[in-house]
């Protein structure tokens, strides 16, 4: 599974699972659409009938949005630890460690995007529903680091159900210890994009999802601090129609744009460009 | 939530203290002497008061850090600090007075105060949300904390909530952000921050106070990513019951000594036996203690290595190989 070896240029995507063959079909979670698999994952997961935005893994993200053959994984060898002896935690990390790989919640690569130089983070929603331990707020601090040393620019992509019950107050503190990294980068005036995918809620929402110098979320993803279940119990009635959408945080004024995930390699750049003094690409200035 | 009821494992504590009142009740109305039998008698409730405390499972330490006759952020301002003026409102939306702020004098000295405040009966806890903040809140607290970096005097948290509030209006408004910012800009504040648990820390909600040079803990706080009846309804589908709840809360390792332990707070501070709602004159100045203690270790620290020490120790917090 792990193709991103620690210092070792990245090959470009092969299938993410080798078992299974690019002829399975697959159903859109959305409106049904059945399709074999190879036709989603050539649309990067995206429904073609109804757009719905499926997800992605960690990989796969990196492959969408780094140049060819400049994506470099680093702290590939971090690994969580069970620190408070939490019921059942070694055994649901070695499921996770079998079944979504050894990045744990976060990959975590340096490259290039459009030609700039980039730290990018990206949350895996399968591993332990991309929750954030002290190993995702490790990995996010140290990408951040490497970024300050290197003047890169800082990208992270949260899939994440919220910090990881698991590791108690530690993954509590985890907020704090990014929050901080973000305001080293901030004060050295490095640029710091947030992506938001579905979902992005709870601890994660509550720190560095929501730090960005620009903040883009893909459509219809579930964003918010308290996740729609609770909100339900506490109020006692059904949520208004696509309440904690992104489509509704753009409305109410959380987000910069909901961008489609076709173009998030493109807004990026446009944006990092801005924002690093860069020229504008030469397709962008015609018009 | 009820203020007033006794927690369950007072109750011989409370049935102890009804035989005293009632021996000096009927003293007082005969004019006798009782000296000799009321002695033993208080000398038991002295001695069952440091039994059960002494022994507290996590789970009665929640229920201590919750119990509605704690002494509140409002209480300590009455009883630690003199000169206090409350300023409201973020300046944006409207005033939450779930986090209540503002100038105090602290030892003569000026500082800011900022904490969580619960109510003690129906009608307040309805004003202040039970100590659950809005997004107005948090955006409150920041503004009190901005104010205190421009004028350079310290900032004293308070961090006494169940935790954010699920609600509409909450999300609408941004509480992922108002929390995250603050966060933020604890991290870069150029004043010192001292945050003190000083009854229930629960989640986001609390550590939007929380990012400081020195965190405390009073004894028999706790401080949680998730409340215990959040985390066994999540894992074992039962937030009810007394044996999931109490499995949760040993699990969680949310007690003053546990972090201590995983280096996430600097000090317990002491409760006097029969915690601090047995006695809010004595915790308040074992609070008043440590609190003089660290604000003198802060004193004159420069901004820039204050920035830098805070960053590091939060920057240092985590478990993990490799
Ligand atoms: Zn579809």
């Amino acid at each position: 599974m792990a193709w991103f070896r620690k210092d070792r240029k990245v090959r470009q995507p092969r299938r993410e699972r080798l078992e299974i063959p690019p002829d399975t079909w697959e159903k859109c979670e959305a409106c049904g659409h059945t399709d074999i698999r190879d036709r989603f994952q050539r649309n990067l997961n995206v429904c073609p009938v109804c757009d719905y935005h499926r997800r992605l893994r960690a990989s796969e993200y990196t492959a969408a949005l780094i140049d060819e053959n400049t994506a470099e994984e680093i702290e590939a060898d971090l690994r969580s630890v069970d620190p408070l002896s939490f019921p059942e935690y070694p055994q649901r990390l070695r499921k996770a460690l079998t079944n979504a790989g050894d990045a744990d919640a976060i990959l975590t690569v340096t490259g290039r995007l459009e030609g700039l130089p980039v730290g990018l983070g990206v949350m895996d929603f399968a591993f332990m529903g991309g929750s954030m331990g002290s190993v995702v707020g490790e990995k996010i601090a140290r990408l951040g680091e490497r970024c300050i040393e290197k003047k890169y620019a800082l990208i992270l992509l949260s899939a994440s159900g919220g910090a990881r019950m698991q590791e108690g107050v530690l993954s509590l503190m985890q907020m704090a210890k990014t929050s901080a990294v973000l305001s080293q980068l901030a004060e050295r005036r490095l640029p710091y994009i947030s992506v938001l995918t579905n979902p992005t809620t709870g601890g994660v929402s509550a720190s560095y999802a929501m730090l960005g110098d620009a903040i883009l979320a893909e459509p219809g993803a579930v964003i918010g601090f308290a996740g729609p279940r609770v909100i339900k119990q506490t109020i006692g009635q059904d949520l208004p129609e696509g309440f904690q959408t992104a489509e509704f945080l753009l409305e109410h004024g959380m987000l910069d744009s909901v961008v489609h995930r076709k173009q998030l390699k493109s807004t990026l750049g446009q944006l990092l460009r801005h924002m690093m003094g860069r020229p504008a690409l030469a397709t962008a200035v015609a018009g | 939530m009820a203020a007033s009821a006794t927690l369950e494992f007072e109750k011989p504590i409370a049935e102890l203290e009804r035989q005293i009142d009632e021996l000096k009740r009927t003293a007082g109305d005969q004019s006798l002497d009782v000296g000799d039998d009321l002695a033993p008698l208080e000398r038991r409730l002295a001695e069952l008061r440091s039994e059960i405390y002494r022994n507290l499972t996590p789970l009665q330490r929640v229920q201590v850090a919750r119990n509605g006759k704690r002494p509140f952020t409002g209480d300590y301002l009455r009883l630690v600090f003199t000169d206090f003026i409350e300023l409201h409102g973020d300046r944006a939306f409207r005033e939450d007075a779930a986090i209540m702020g503002g100038w105090a004098r602290f030892d003569g000295d000026t500082v800011m105060v900022i904490g969580h405040q619960r109510g003690r009966d129906t009608k307040e806890n309805i004003k202040r949300n039970f100590g659950m903040p809005h997004p107005e809140g948090y955006r409150k607290a920041l503004r009190l904390m901005k104010l205190a970096e421009k004028f350079q005097v310290p900032v004293l948290t308070f961090i006494d909530t169940p935790g954010a509030w699920a609600g509409l209006g909450a999300e609408e408004r941004g509480q992922s952000e108002a929390i995250a910012r603050n966060l933020f800009e604890m991290s870069q504040l150029k004043v010192p921050i001292i945050a003190t648990v000083i009854g229930e820390g629960g989640s986001g909600g609390a550590l939007a106070l929380g990012v400081a040079d020195r965190v405390l803990m009073l004894e028999n706080s706790v401080y949680s990513v998730i409340t215990v009846e959040g985390c066994a309804a999540i894992l074992w589908k039962d937030g009810k019951s007394p044996e999931m709840r109490e499995r949760a809360a040993d699990a969680l390792k949310i007690t003053a000594p546990d972090l201590l332990r995983l280096k996430v707070v600097d000090e317990v501070v002491p409760e006097p036996v029969g915690g601090a709602h047995a006695n809010h004159e004595a915790a308040a100045s074992a609070l008043h203690d440590a609190l003089a203690k660290h604000l003198d270790d802060l004193r004159g620290t420069r901004p820039e290595r204050l920035i830098r020490r805070r960053r590091e120790k939060f920057l240092r917090m985590g478990a993990f190989t490799g």
